[in-house]
């Protein structure tokens, strides 16, 4: 008996939190169909009675959203290769070479893993002031070139590899840079994936740097940009517009979400096995 | 004598110098470099900020401001905004963590043990909002709970006048704390979900032949095997309810009245007044309590497992 109602009970009571959990994404997409004036007049209307692109064609229109969107493209592609890059090298010297000060580099990623970010931002800031990188992008994107995340799922990656095949080469007279670059590159392909993934949703989605960073709407990156727009609007918010950039802000990383669950859910794990 | 210590320890005694040195730092220098630039020098720098007066203008000669020694703790513990913010942070976390872990535990013991079918089509679907773009959710929040929004006209319906949820000085702090809860009891379900795989199933079915009901299997099996996990958990989403700074930025910016103000929040505050000096102070200050909760929790994690 109880087999036949308790999955009954479970579905209908998953069914209901998975509601309330994608509520927030039916709305912000809703209203970005609706137009202000239709939001602020029905608040509690689900879907729009009338969708239109207007909200999509203004805001592509507005001064400011494109430079936001190519900023953000532009710093999420730098933080995506400088991690492929540097974390994959620094993964692959934790877990497969013998070196002196081996022990010190892991703490070092430790530490970064866990230093909190309020903790350094205002030194991190002057640094950034030093090296004249303020409201630059190259100083939104440099703190991130290496997430220690990366290098994590690289490590873990690594240490998996067989060292017999890596001496079998090494015996045949391989330098270690040919063996990372005709060995072990070759092989790492799902642990790219999942590092290009972790870093680009870092770059994407990333809000207090940036704000900090940035100072002039020319380096904004889409969150700063929207956040701007939405304080920017005073007492009676233009929702219809900023819930059309919340559109265009969020569904790239729903759409690369939908598709590669696998390497988000990989990543996410590996953050756990440290 | 030396040989039979050479053939005990494995290593010749003569220590040599480990055969990758070179290569393995050539590799490592990317992350090298970044990490003495932005995190070990903002670390001893952040100490040494906040033992000065340093303001916005001392940006361009950061070497000449003075020293004030203890002078901006001693003023911060006796700031009523700072231990305001101390408050929140404890609310964020002393509410925050245990919710967040017991809807991710859940969801994670109903998606491993108590369903067969469309598993990882609700595990995409709880876990979208850790991925979701913070500043468009709140956007969507603060309309939701606006005097006029989406909430209020639902009450409404019902019979109820809803209050102004985020300019009410008792409510506002639930209504962010949700938006932090539902952020992150994916991450906690995921994580519970890789625990309970590791959970042996032998184990289980022995219990239950020897007659232990399924919540006997929960409590006296389930919970003690998956205790590494449970940690972890708690300590990760500590670690981030304390560092609390999008979810009261966004939706009330510390308000009404700094009865959101989280401490990194109020560490921003203070940094955007340009009061470096006090802004460093507050930020170690919340540094200390995160490595101290982290040390805490790992060594309850050793010492059980």
């Amino acid at each position: 008996m109880t087999g036949r109602l308790r999955p009954t009970v479970l579905y209908t009571a998953l069914i209901v939190l998975v509601i309330i959990t994608v509520l927030p994404f039916v709305w912000v997409i809703s209203g970005s169909l609706r137009t202000t004036g239709d939001i602020l007049a029905n608040p509690g209307a689900w879907l729009p009675t009338q969708a239109t692109f207007d909200n999509f064609v203004r805001l592509f229109s507005k001064n400011g959203f494109s430079t936001f969107l190519s900023n953000s493209i532009v710093v999420a592609v730098v933080i995506v290769i400088g991690n492929i890059i540097a974390a994959s090298m620094a993964g692959f010297a934790l877990a497969k070479l013998e070196f002196r000060g081996k022990r010190i580099a892991f703490a070092a990623v430790l530490i970064a893993l866990m230093v909190p970010f309020s903790a350094t931002f205002v030194p991190q800031f002057v640094v950034t002031v030093q090296l004249g990188l303020v409201d630059t992008l190259a100083g939104i994107a440099l703190p991130s070139l290496v997430l220690p995340i990366s290098i994590f799922i690289m490590r873990q990656f690594a240490a998996g590899i067989p060292d017999e095949l890596l001496e079998a080469a090494r015996i045949d007279g391989a330098s270690e840079i040919r063996i990372f670059f005709q060995i072990f590159l070759p092989l790492a392909g799902p642990a790219v994936a999942t590092v290009t993934i972790m870093s680009f949703l870092a770059s994407w989605n990333n809000f207090i740097w940036p704000l900090i960073v940035a100072q002039s709407a020319d380096s904004y990156t889409l969150p700063v940009g929207l956040a701007a727009m939405s304080q920017a609007a005073g007492n009676v918010k233009d929702y219809g517009l900023v819930l059309a950039g919340a559109v265009v802000v969020m569904l790239p990383v729903l759409v690369l979400f939908l598709f590669l669950q696998r390497y988000f859910v990989q990543g996410i794990v590996a953050t756990g096995l440290k | 004598m030396a040989f039979a210590l050479q053939a005990k320890t494995g290593a010749p005694l003569t220590r040599r110098r480990p055969p990758h040195t070179g290569i393995a730092w050539l590799f490592l220098a990317p992350f090298a470099v970044i990490f003495v630039v932005f995190t070990a020098i903002p670390i001893i720098s952040s100490l040494a900020i906040s033992l000065t007066d340093m303001k916005s203008a001392d940006l361009q000669t950061p070497f000449g401001v003075d020293f004030s020694g203890l002078e901006n703790y001693v003023s911060l513990l006796s700031d009523p905004n700072f231990v305001r913010a101390i408050l929140n942070t404890l609310i964020f976390v002393v509410v925050g963590v245990p919710v967040t872990m017991v809807i991710g535990f859940a969801l994670a013991l109903v998606l491993n043990n108590g369903i067969r079918r469309f598993r990882s089509v609700f595990r995409g679907l709880f876990y979208a909002p850790v991925v979701t773009n913070i500043v468009s959710v709140a956007l969507i929040w603060q309309y939701a709970f606006n005097q006029n929004g989406t909430v209020n006209e639902v009450l409404a319906n019902l019979g109820f006048a809803g209050p102004n949820w985020l300019g009410d000085e008792n409510l506002a702090m639930p209504v962010v704390l949700l938006l932090g809860i539902w952020r992150n009891f994916g991450t906690a379900m995921l994580l519970f979900l890789a625990g309970l795989q590791s959970v042996p199933e032998d184990v289980k079915e022995a219990a239950a032949l020897d007659g232990a009901g399924p919540w006997r299997r929960l409590w006296s099996i389930t919970i003690p095997l998956i205790m590494p996990t449970t940690l972890l958990v708690s300590v990760l989403l500590s670690v981030f309810f304390l560092q609390v700074f999008d979810e009261p930025y966004l939706l009330t910016n510390g308000g009404p009245l700094g009865s959101t103000e989280s401490m990194a929040l109020f560490t921003y505050h203070q940094f955007g007044f340009g009061n470096f000096g006090i802004s460093s102070a507050a930020s170690f200050i919340l540094l200390i309590i995160v490595a101290a909760v982290s040390a805490l929790q790992f060594r309850l994690l050793r010492s059980r497992s």
